[in-house]
């Protein structure tokens, strides 16, 4: 074992000098957030001045804001004193140093979800050959992208090697005082994804969050901003299927996306966060600010998400559709079992002409919980010929859970066409026995009448992405039917 | 094949079934007549396993097995299979996707090589075309959106698909106009074999003139009161109920 940590040592600290890690003596920032907080993240990831002065303001606007109360959650009031809001990505002497130090309950989920052996070290945290896989996937991969002129770079790394990109378009989808939580975010993220997709290139490969390797730890204030310039096409994934735990509790992400003339982008999430135990103690609050702007003509923006953890989410992927002739789309599938609480959906707001918007949301709720669809449907006065469709569906699966649904819309251009439809159903008794009857087990009976229910999502998904997510969807109704 | 036994069934504490004895052997079709409230659907799914009905007395051995404690995909499992009075839509599953899921589930559980989506298809194609059942069935989530008629085709589709051991069918008949009753009746006797039995829950002689039974039971009070040969659904088309009736309770 010995030697295996020379190895590794050896290894990271030739990776630290190219620039993947950072150097760091203090593990972890004292909690409680001041300015001087700011300068000690800004100082360790080494940022150039601008940057400082940008979170400094973000922090100043965001002592004068309260943290909003309007969404149909309830949780304790959150301490922001408390956190630490800065933590160094963990040595491998400090993780699990085998399968066998893992959790065995931990384990049965990548069983269940199908995740491949060599996966579930990584997953895990265990510090072994897998960091010499992962550099070499990684190398490999960042080699493919560069000679077809992508950028792919973690965010600490990009304001660095790219400040004008950076200076021209961060915060200008998600401005620093849009929300309580973005500005919170603006102020201290700590780490995420910089893609640029340059005119006319097609993404080669879809992009994942599984390729940047300085993951652990990140998962507090992630920032990330994709540009695809004229003409480009990319599709990036986030997350994956297997439970992540994190020490933190309050993530407060921010995603901003940028396409231009004829671009586009499909941002694909899918969203395991721990939820809590059963009683719903000790979860994830997941409170993410994810808007894409369409601001070429012609351009798209697709988001796909599928949620089934944290113990509370909000979030409203959006797509602001500035250019004529642009296409926005959102395709969720959330669900909430146990205590969970969700209060979801999308804004869809329509400036430019002939803009279209598509938003199903299928929400799947059991247990205890308790799932709101939030959705906005705006048509500015100038927006002639604006159409969108919406459908919201419900399900749910026994007695105690819930389910909301607030549209709103606001239509100002008399060519509009705005469709909506809702339904809400439960898995009836009939159904169930109708199935077993034909020799399906009740938990069969209900994952395959799920899946029919969130099929027009899955669809959506790219192809993996969707395989796994069945599997997800399996785990979370897990004792749905008792 | 079958064997109840003095089988009393209450539901929410109403005796609806008050000491069923049946007898099915391999290779024999039977059929049950008698008055709407007589207890004939309730038998079906008792038998079949549904959730809900309080079995206070008897037994039930099915292939000489005890399946009172069995759940209904057990019994499915083993080759008995309902087909329902009232067959439920289940909207986004498709129509296809049931059928080949439950047909390699029950395999599975036999210890047998599951079907790959092609072959199935083709098995499914084969079974359609005797029914007169178009390519929209294929495509469609099931029973959505099915006349009655289709729906009860779909039933009897889904048992020359499964191939039961033993096939229960809850006035499968109802609904059905001249063309598709003979379409269904042929579906029936597609399945006679030495090793299967069919079990029929009707109204009507009609449908006895083109599926013809071994044995006839009269149902009447929650129990079987009369049994004969077919010349006994013919009395009864002629004569009604009323002479055969149980007293109250």
């Amino acid at each position: 074992m010995a030697s295996n940590n020379q190895e590794i040592d050896k290894l990271l600290k030739r990776e630290y000098t190219a620039g993947f890690y950072t150097e760091i003596e203090v593990d972890k920032a004292p909690p409680g957030l001041n300015e001087d907080t700011i300068r000690l993240i800004s100082a360790k990831k080494q940022e150039p001045e601008w940057l400082l002065t940008w979170r400094l303001q973000a922090f100043r606007h965001w002592l004068t804001m309260k943290d909003p109360t309007w969404m149909n959650v309830h949780y304790p009031a959150i301490d922001y004193r408390a956190i630490s809001y800065y933590s160094a990505p963990k040595r491998p002497e400090d993780g699990p140093q085998s399968l066998e130090d893992v959790d065995p309950k931990l384990l049965e989920v990548y069983e269940k979800l199908g995740i491949p052996l060599h996966e579930r070290a990584r997953l895990a945290g265990v510090a072994v050959d897998a960091v010499f896989d992962s550099v070499s996937v990684a190398t490999t991969f960042r080699k493919k992208l560069a000679s077809a002129g992508v950028i792919f770079c973690p965010m600490s790394e990009a304001v660095r090697e790219y400040p004008e990109l950076i200076q021209q378009y961060l915060g200008s989808v998600v401005p620093t005082t849009d929300n309580f939580y973005a500005t919170l975010n603006s102020a201290v993220f700590t780490d995420g994804s910089f893609v640029y997709v340059p005119k006319g290139v097609r993404c080669p490969m879809e992009l994942s969050t599984y390729f940047r390797i300085n993951e652990a730890n990140t998962g507090q204030f992630e920032r990330t901003l994709i540009i695809a310039d004229e003409g480009s096409h990319v599709s990036y994934l986030e997350g994956c299927t297997a439970p992540m735990r994190d020490e933190n509790q309050l993530h407060a992400a921010v995603v901003e996306l940028v396409a231009m003339e004829g671009a586009q982008i499909k941002y694909s999430t899918v969203q395991n966060w721990y939820p809590g135990d059963a009683e719903g103690k000790g979860g994830i609050y997941n409170f993410v600010t994810k808007r894409g702007e369409c601001r070429g003509n012609r351009s798209k923006i697709s988001w796909t998400q599928i949620e089934t953890g944290s113990a509370i989410t909000i979030k409203y992927p959006s797509v602001v559709l500035t250019g004529d002739d642009s296409v926005g789309e959102f395709y969720s599938v959330a669900t909430t079992n146990n205590y969970q609480q969700a209060d979801t959906g999308t804004k869809m707001i329509h400036l430019g002409r002939n803009t279209r918007s598509t938003i199903v949301s299928k929400g799947i709720t059991t247990g205890h919980g308790s799932q709101s669809y939030r959705g906005l449907v705006k048509i500015g006065s100038a927006a002639e010929g604006a159409r969108n469709y919406t459908q919201c569906d419900s399900l749910l699966i026994g007695q105690q859970c819930s389910a909301h649904t607030f549209p709103y819309v606001e239509v100002k251009n008399p060519s509009a066409q705005v469709e909506h439809e809702a339904t809400t159903s439960k898995i009836s008794d009939d159904q169930l026995f109708y199935c077993r009857s034909r020799g399906l087990s009740a938990e069969d009976a209900v994952n395959m009448i799920v899946s029919g229910f969130c099929r027009e999502v899955f669809k959506e998904l790219p192809m993996e992405f969707a395989v796994e997510a069945q599997k997800l969807l399996a785990v979370s109704l897990e004792g749905a039917v008792g | 094949m079958l064997r109840i036994e003095n089988l009393k069934v209450n539901v929410e504490g109403k005796p609806i079934l008050n000491g069923v004895n049946l007898h099915i052997k391999a290779g024999e079709i039977h059929a049950i007549m008698g008055p709407n409230g007589s207890g004939k659907s309730t038998l079906a799914s008792v038998l079949a396993g549904r959730e809900g009905y309080d079995v206070v007395g008897g037994q039930i051995r099915f292939l000489n097995q005890d399946i009172l404690t069995l759940a209904a995909e057990e019994r499915a499992q083993l080759g008995m299979f309902l087909g329902f009075q009232y067959p439920v839509e289940i909207p986004g599953v498709n129509n296809t996707y049931l059928m080949r899921t439950a047909f390699n589930a029950q395999r599975k559980q036999r210890s047998e090589p599951e079907m790959d989506a092609a072959d199935f298809l083709a098995l499914a194609r084969e079974k359609m075309a005797f029914m007169q059942m178009d390519d929209r069935f294929l495509k469609r989530s099931v029973n959505e959106g099915f006349s009655g008629g289709e729906k009860k085709r779909n039933e009897v589709l889904q048992m020359l698909v499964l191939q039961p051991k033993l096939a229960i069918l809850d006035e499968i008949d109802s609904g059905l106009d001249i063309d598709a009753l003979k379409v269904v009746s042929d579906g029936i006797n597609a399945m006679r074999s030495p090793d299967r039995s069919i079990l029929m829950v009707t109204h009507y002689q009609r449908l006895l003139d083109y599926v013809v039974p071994d044995f006839v039971h009269v149902f009447s009070g929650g129990l079987i009161v009369k049994t004969g040969g077919k010349e006994l659904a013919q009395e009864l088309e002629a004569r009604g109920y009323d002479w055969l009736r149980q007293g109250a309770a």
